[in-house]
């Protein structure tokens, strides 16, 4: 019953594409109206850091070496000290806007980790090819949440800065766990399940 | 002025580009959705679900990707739009 990798990825995808249209929906609006409701300000630091709780089940259950189980785990730690850290800022518990450095953190974490665990060549597999992908999206893309550090009310910077989520749920909605990638598939990734 | 005067133009009125980006980014993440499976009809196993368990019947992206559009747009957009048009006003 459980569930093979790829669905894991796909369920994650969907909480990232959620995640980039909040995000996506405060820089059109700007932050005074998003937060005129005050669930509404605590939506997506809550998702990014039940993103990063989810993540830790995926390490248990989903990872077969080392670097998987410390990759995935670095990815539940940067995601809820990111998520932590913008809910403390959110409430007012937090102060210092250099709280708001833990989500280019976890950006560069993340993507880190991503290039790191992957251990096969782009055009080993989909899978491989996404992950080499994914890691320089988010490495690159640790741009935005850094500039939104400084600028926080700049609606280009964030708006790029949703737009980041939105890219990596697409890359992960077209993860499989066995298929090829234009036209490549390495004979050691095994046959297409599907 | 009289209040069928005022619901008359309340009706008429016409919402701003950011209320109109807003009340777009759920049908427009639901078209993504819908044209993805029309591009990949074979990820829609709910059209021959014989077979298949619950993993493929509902996790595959193209619905997921009308899920995530369907909960923006009920609800979450709404409630930007209702804010949004009050702070336009000055309410």
């Amino acid at each position: 019953m459980r569930p093979q990798a790829e669905f894991v990825h796909w369920m994650f995808a969907t909480g990232f594409l959620l995640l980039g249209l909040c995000m996506l929906a405060e820089a059109i609006v700007g932050t005074e109206v998003w937060r005129r409701q005050a669930w509404r300000a605590y939506l997506w630091p809550s998702l990014i850091f039940l993103l990063g709780v989810l993540m830790w089940p995926v390490m248990v259950f989903y990872t077969n070496s080392t670097i998987h189980v410390v990759a995935h785990g670095s990815w539940a730690e940067a995601l809820m000290l990111a998520g932590a850290a913008e809910l403390g800022l959110v409430r007012g518990k937090l102060h210092s806007r250099y709280w708001r450095l833990t989500m280019p953190l976890a950006f560069v974490v993340s993507g880190t980790a991503a290039l790191i665990h992957e251990q096969n060549g782009w055009f080993f597999a989909r899978a491989a090819f996404l992950h080499h992908a994914l890691g320089w999206t988010v490495v690159v893309g640790a741009i935005f949440p850094l500039a939104a550090a400084f600028r926080p009310r700049s609606p280009l910077v964030n708006s790029g800065y949703a737009l980041v989520f939105v890219v990596v749920a697409t890359m992960l909605f077209c993860d499989r766990d066995v298929a090829p990638i234009f036209g490549h598939l390495s004979s050691l990734a095994g046959a297409p399940h599907r | 002025m009289s209040t069928q005067l005022v619901s008359e133009r309340a009706a008429v009125r016409r919402r701003s580009a950011r209320a109109r980006a807003i009340a777009g980014l759920g049908p427009l993440t639901m078209l993504g959705g819908v044209a993805w499976a029309f591009l990949q009809p074979y990820r829609i196993t709910l059209l021959h679900p014989h077979g298949q368990g619950f993993w493929w019947l509902a996790i595959e992206p193209p619905l997921l990707v009308v899920l995530g559009g369907i909960v923006f747009a009920l609800l979450i957009a709404p409630g930007v739009i209702e804010d949004l048009e009050a702070y336009e006003e000055g309410r």
